[in-house]
């Protein structure tokens, strides 16, 4: 028997933009009293309408680009409708057949490519508050965080392992921060994950493919590989005893309970929504000009792997480059000495992991303290050594009494002669023979 | 000489500067007249408290500054769905009875800016669902020519406001037909900008893709010069046009038709049509002519198909605007929505259903395409299209009953345009059985301009704007 899980992610990203997504509420909406970041347009009020923000747009493009995604020329927004009492205007506006960017890839440390499906531009939903108010139980809805802009990445379902999918999971969390669209904070839930998974069996009956589930809302990559493990295992017994293979009806999403470390059924496909998605009305569609797409991508910084690939190719060390390449003042030391030959930047690179060096100080000199090598150069030596014996009959004769210690005289002499420059062993190995020969 | 009530705009403005009456005179000679009839012409839903205190600030003004914005002491009313803070907007909706808006509309913004004094809130269909003022769930409006017929809709109120003389212009919504069939069905001159002439933001949606503001007045400069001050880029409507607002009014300056081309759509003489009505709008064509224009019949695509088409584009959007009234806030409960609106909810949430939604959305959407070409087309060789509003005048009150398509019905003639996106205006061109019928002249979008030139020229060659006397007619 052969077992191969399938496992796809959904990552949503807060954007960290200055507005929110549709209208000029500020979008920093972590430690603000309830329902003070508000508008006609984010609290869904009659005749309020949408104004897209462009810069979560291009945002939204450079994380595509930074996943080696297409941009899509023709695109978008839809109506996602569905009931909830965070969504004020009863649908949340999103992207159906047409996102911004499609057909990306992260490729693993292993050299798998994982593929990205589609990178689209949505909106989040207000925040429900389940409390007690007077002795009564209440919820409430805080709608500061209702229209802040979400960027959606679907993978296909490519890993087959949890150690891939949390592997894929810090790549684009790495990705995301490094171009600075957001801090992709998981504890502030600016970064969401969803995994979907299901198993391949091939056995003697032929193969089998176990019920897709969807994991919601999990906000840890630890989480997530605990919840894929779960899965995999959950649904390997179940086919085992059940027998029942994927269908078109049979998706089902679970949660993920952290303390049990299980997964548990949230609902069926008979109970799923049918979001009704059509063309949004009040936006008209997008046409993404070329010159645009190729400006996001020329203000896109280097790249997680980008870098480490440079630094290699600068001689460091890869082990030295994965741990330096989010550096960002480390790295600048590194290109600064690039064209300095007295430098050899994989022994830098390793005084800065191993912290030999303090970068916020004068780094050329502590480097050159650190590997000092003097003039080892015998014969120039030699040269320098037998004058100073020359001029200086009387230590030698000393010496020659056995007073050996005065050796130290004719290195110290030499060494003041040289200017330090001189390797201290080989000068003191060329004046121990020379007074021998004397 | 003219009374208060029958002055136009520019004739308000005269009277002002030649102090033959002030500002508050002439909104409280309004209000007397409302407070008369208003009882059983059931037009307006609230009325301004501050009317009269505006109006003697704009004396003030008037005193200082003479004629200094062009809408100044302009007394106005209002559908009920554009967003009126310090006025209750309802949609004429119970969902939303009471609902006072925490802000205001564009639209609004602007009329105030340029001095106008808004009277009150002028009664629709509920949500504007529906083409007679019946579907309100405040009570239907009567027509200021016949108390036993209807305004039309949904922006009945507003042209009832203007027919029975409570104010010289009103603010309208046409989704398709909403402004031009109850201008047509009281005597009025309505215009429909081109979708996206008119900001949108806070009035209350129906289709949006569809919707556009327009005004209602005794005559086509009036309107003219209101949609100037409402027309424009803007920012909180992302599908406003940045294109320059032209000087509509300052271009009526043309004498005849000489050098225009029209055509007479031969489709939207319906065979259902009565001959009176058919008569009329070949009149009207032939006063063209002889006002010096070429008139040819044309042809475009049978009125019907686009019934289809805006029923379930409008419908499908009305599903999912509606969607935010859902019983937590603003109130009441979704069982206060009326039966024609949970009918357009129910029809709408069908059409976009998985597995329904190509086979009807999409394919109203490629059909509304190709209404678009054929439009652009005939565009391409004529300046204008005209034929009737409506197929009949105004109809008996409880017309609507057992009728869910009453409206597409009788707005069929207007439905073709509005998908497209047209500009188009409805005016008076004669009476049938004592009831005015209206003329529509449709251009292509953002033709403005040629459609109140040719209004413009064909009103002041014919003698049709007349109004009702309300002490004999109700």
């Amino acid at each position: 028997m052969k077992i191969t899980p399938l496992i796809g992610l959904e990552v949503h990203v807060e954007l960290e933009t200055k507005s929110k997504m549709f209208c000029s509420c500020s979008a920093n909406h972590f430690s603000t009293s309830p329902n003070t970041q508000t508008c006609p347009v984010c609290l869904g009020l009659p005749g309020a309408l949408p104004v897209p923000n462009q810069k979560a747009i291009e945002s939204c493009i450079q994380i595509g680009l930074a996943l080696n995604c297409s941009v899509n020329e023709l695109s978008k927004f839809d109506r996602k409708q569905y009931f909830y009492p965070d969504l004020p205007k009863g649908y949340q506006i999103s992207q159906y057949d047409q996102p911004f960017c499609s057909d990306g890839c992260v490729t693993l440390d292993s050299g798998k490519v994982i593929g990205v499906e589609r990178v689209h531009q949505e909106e989040d939903t207000g925040k429900l508050q389940h409390t007690t108010i007077n002795g009564q139980k209440v919820t409430l809805v805080d709608y500061n965080r209702s229209g802040v802009p979400l960027v959606e990445i679907v993978s296909r379902p490519d890993m087959s392992s949890a150690i891939e999918a949390k592997e894929y999971l810090k790549k684009v969390h790495e990705i995301i921060k490094t171009i600075g669209v957001s801090s992709a904070d998981m504890e502030k839930g600016q970064m969401r994950l969803e995994p979907t998974i299901n198993v391949c069996i091939e056995n003697e009956t032929g193969i089998h493919y176990t019920p897709l589930v969807e994991v919601k809302n999990i906000n840890s990559f630890n989480f997530a590989a605990q919840a894929i493990e779960f899965e995999i295992k959950r649904q390997i017994e179940e086919f085992e005893k059940t027998g029942i293979e994927k269908s078109a009806s049979n998706k089902t999403t679970r949660g993920y309970d952290s303390v049990k470390k299980i997964t548990f059924l949230q609902r069926t496909k008979e109970e799923a929504k049918d979001y009704r998605y059509f063309p949004e009305p009040d936006i008209p569609p997008f046409i993404i000009a070329k010159d645009l797409v190729e400006k996001l991508r020329s203000d896109l910084p280097l790249l997680p792997d980008q870098m480490i690939k440079k630094l290699i190719e600068l001689g460091i060390e890869e082990r030295f480059a994965k741990l330096l390449w989010s550096n960002e003042s480390a790295i600048a030391v590194i290109f600064d000495h690039r064209s300095n030959p007295k430098i050899d930047l994989n022994k830098l690179a390793s005084f800065i992991v191993n912290a030999k060096i303090d970068i916020g100080k004068d780094v050329t000199s502590q480097y050159q303290k650190l590997t000092k090598v003097g003039n080892t150069n015998r014969e120039e030596l030699q040269l320098v050594v037998k004058k100073i014996i020359d001029a200086n009959p009387g230590v030698v004769s000393e010496y020659q009494k056995g007073k050996t210690n005065v050796a130290g005289f004719f290195v110290g002499q030499a060494m003041k002669e040289t200017k330090g420059q001189a390797d201290p062993k080989t000068l003191n190995e060329i004046v121990i023979d020379l007074l021998r020969i004397v | 000489m003219k009374l208060l009530h029958e002055l136009t705009i520019k004739e308000i403005h005269a009277g002002y500067l030649k102090k033959e009456f002030t500002c508050v005179e002439l909104v409280q000679h309004l209000l007397n007249r409302i407070e008369k009839y208003d009882s059983k012409l059931n037009i307006f839903l609230a009325l301004n408290p501050r009317a009269l205190t505006e109006a003697a600030r704009i004396d003030e003004i008037i005193a200082k500054e003479g004629i200094s914005k062009p809408l100044l002491g302009i007394p106005m009313a209002v559908k009920d769905n554009f967003l009126t803070p310090g006025m209750p907007t309802t949609a004429s909706s119970n969902i939303l009875r009471g609902y006072l808006p925490q802000y205001q509309s564009t639209v609004i913004g602007k009329l105030l800016e340029a001095g106008a004094i808004m009277l009150g809130k002028a009664n629709m269909d509920s949500f504007a669902h529906g083409s007679s003022t019946e579907t309100s769930d405040f009570g239907a409006s009567l027509n200021p020519w016949s108390k036993d017929r209807l305004p039309g809709g949904s922006s009945g109120g507003p042209a009832a406001a203007v027919a029975a003389q409570f104010v010289p212009v009103a603010m309208g919504t046409e989704t398709a037909g909403s402004i031009r069939q109850p201008s047509a069905w009281c005597g009025t001159v309505g215009f429909k900008p081109t979708y996206g002439r008119v900001s949108r933001y806070g009035i209350i949606a129906m289709g949006s893709s569809l919707d556009s503001p327009g005004p209602i007045a005794r005559c086509v400069e009036d309107c003219a010069l209101v949609t100037e001050v409402i027309a424009g880029r803007d920012e909180r409507d992302a599908t406003t046009t940045s294109l320059d607002v032209e000087k509509y009014s300052a271009m009526l300056g043309r004498k005849d038709l000489k050098g225009i081309k029209i055509g007479l759509v031969k489709e939207y003489l319906l065979s259902a049509m009565s001959p009176e009505v058919k008569q009329l709008i070949l009149d009207a064509a032939s006063k063209m002519r002889e006002l010096g224009a070429t008139v040819e019949e044309v042809s475009l695509m049978d009125p019907k198909y686009a019934i289809g088409v805006y029923t379930v584009i409008q419908r499908s959007e009305v599903s999912s605007n509606l969607a935010r009234y859902d019983g937590i806030r603003f109130g009441h409960n979704r069982d206060a929505f009326c039966q024609e609106t949970k009918r357009r909810i129910m029809l709408g949430t069908y059409t976009l259903s998985a597995g329904y939604y190509d086979a009807f959305y999409k394919k109203a959407q490629a059909v509304r395409t190709k209404i678009v070409n054929e439009f652009q087309k005939v565009f391409s060789q004529y300046d204008a299209v005209i034929g009737a509003v409506s197929p009949g005048p105004a109809q008996k009150v409880g017309a609507t009953k057992n009728q869910p398509m009453f409206g597409e019905m009788e707005d069929i003639l207007v439905e073709p345009s509005s998908i497209a996106g047209l500009t188009s205006i409805g005016i008076p061109c004669g009476f049938v059985d004592g009831l005015p019928i209206g003329l529509q002249i449709t251009c292509d979008q953002l033709n403005e301009t040629k459609v109140f030139e040719i209004a413009s020229v064909f009103t002041k060659h014919t003698f049709h704007q007349l109004f009702p006397d309300l002490d004999k007619t109700l």
